[in-house]
């Protein structure tokens, strides 16, 4: 990129005349561009400056993701960032979790949706400490609002959070929460070509709980498709079948939970 | 459509940076295995833009393409999916660019 006026594209070379200045870049096709005007005006500030920034757009949330991660290190806190679509089973897998492992583990919650506190009543009801974010218009979770959520919800020493993603499996992809490990929840309700059209958040999943398995024998899914396609792209990932309603394949989910939290406070 | 959220943080860092002085172009870059929609970021830059001093700035986006190493047999090569295989059949590659979301530069008047 020409470092006088930040020209990228196009332009296979640049001239510069360092007696004048002037400066001409030339295309693939010899096409000459420059960046001269008339002179009618003095040079003082007023002039065009070209700025150099290389500055990283997600700059500021991974430095708040980098602090959220010290601040949780610092106390042996297990954060997991649970993201999936709206209704693939987020609140009632941890509903679950909570009722049957939420003691050992010391579980608490952030919850986000765009409104309502409704997810995080329920899960109050299961008995975790729980902060609720409304993000509004928002459609994801960013570092800064996990890192005021953690202040509030204050896990004590050695305990898991858990933070449940707006359901969305798009954005959340990219914001960095300062999480230890990332879970994505699919259901078999939603047809087991997820994964290639939702290839970031699969992609960057360190476990992928695939929920509603009680319902495959009146769905066309097939989950052997699903496994394939997610490890393909991520041949790292975990893949857990469960049903968090009636509680079938809980047991792996839970033994990567414990083993996961065993791991931040070893 | 986190592309609104990152157009507005975006034109955050540029007037800060202007410090009053009227933003006249923004030289983005998106590599091309990044999750960010440049058309989506073209719709949300003139409306983001409105009223501030970076209103009518003209925004150029660099897409360069991606680039993956193979982890199974460590090869080196260009990445036009996400999708993309390594020519010995691995899928387990290591990006190791392609995912910029960065302002380059900038002009003010």
């Amino acid at each position: 990129m020409c470092a006088h006026c930040g020209c990228a594209d196009g332009t296979e070379s640049t001239l510069t005349n360092l007696q004048t200045g002037r400066h001409v870049h030339v295309d693939s096709a010899g096409r000459e561009y420059t960046h001269e005007h008339e002179h009618t005006h003095s040079h003082g500030k007023e002039h065009a400056a070209i700025i150099r920034l290389e500055h990283d757009v997600l700059l500021k949330n991974d430095r708040l993701a980098e602090q959220n991660r010290g601040w949780l290190d610092g106390r042996g806190v297990r954060a997991i960032n649970l993201m999936s679509s709206p209704g693939a089973g987020k609140t009632t897998l941890l509903e679950r979790t909570i009722r049957e492992l939420g003691a050992e583990l010391g579980l608490r919650v952030i919850e986000g949706d765009q409104e309502t506190t409704r997810d995080a009543e329920r899960i109050r009801s299961a008995g975790a400490n729980v902060i609720q974010i409304n993000t509004g218009t928002g459609c994801h979770l960013d570092a800064a609002m996990i890192g005021r959520a953690l202040r509030q919800l204050d896990p004590p020493r050695d305990s898991v959070v858990m933070i449940e993603n707006v359901g969305n499996l798009v954005c959340p992809a990219m914001f960095d929460l300062g999480e230890q490990a990332r879970v994505v929840v699919a259901s078999v309700t939603e047809g087991d070509d997820k994964p290639g059209k939702y290839p970031y958040i699969f992609r960057r999943a360190d476990v992928i709980v695939l929920n509603k398995m009680d319902l495959l024998s009146h769905l066309d899914f097939q989950a052997a498709a699903f496994e394939q396609a997610a490890l393909e792209l991520n041949p790292r990932a975990l893949i857990f079948h469960v049903s968090a309603t009636r509680g079938d394949g809980l047991e792996s989910w839970y033994r990567w939970l414990r083993a996961d939290s065993d791991k931040a406070t070893s | 459509m986190h592309e609104l959220g990152l157009t507005q943080e975006i034109l955050e860092i540029v007037t800060q940076r202007a410090q009053d002085r009227k933003v006249t172009r923004v030289v983005l870059e998106i590599g091309k295995l990044s999750c960010v929609l440049p058309d989506a970021i073209r719709f949300c830059f003139d409306l983001c833009a409105e009223g501030t001093i970076a209103e009518g700035a003209q925004l150029e986006i660099v897409q360069p393409p991606g680039r993956g190493r193979c982890r199974q047999c460590g090869a080196e090569f260009n990445l036009h999916s996400v999708l993309a295989h390594c020519v010995c059949g691995s899928s387990d590659v290591e990006w190791l660019c392609g995912e910029e979301l960065r302002i380059k530069a900038m002009e003010i008047a």
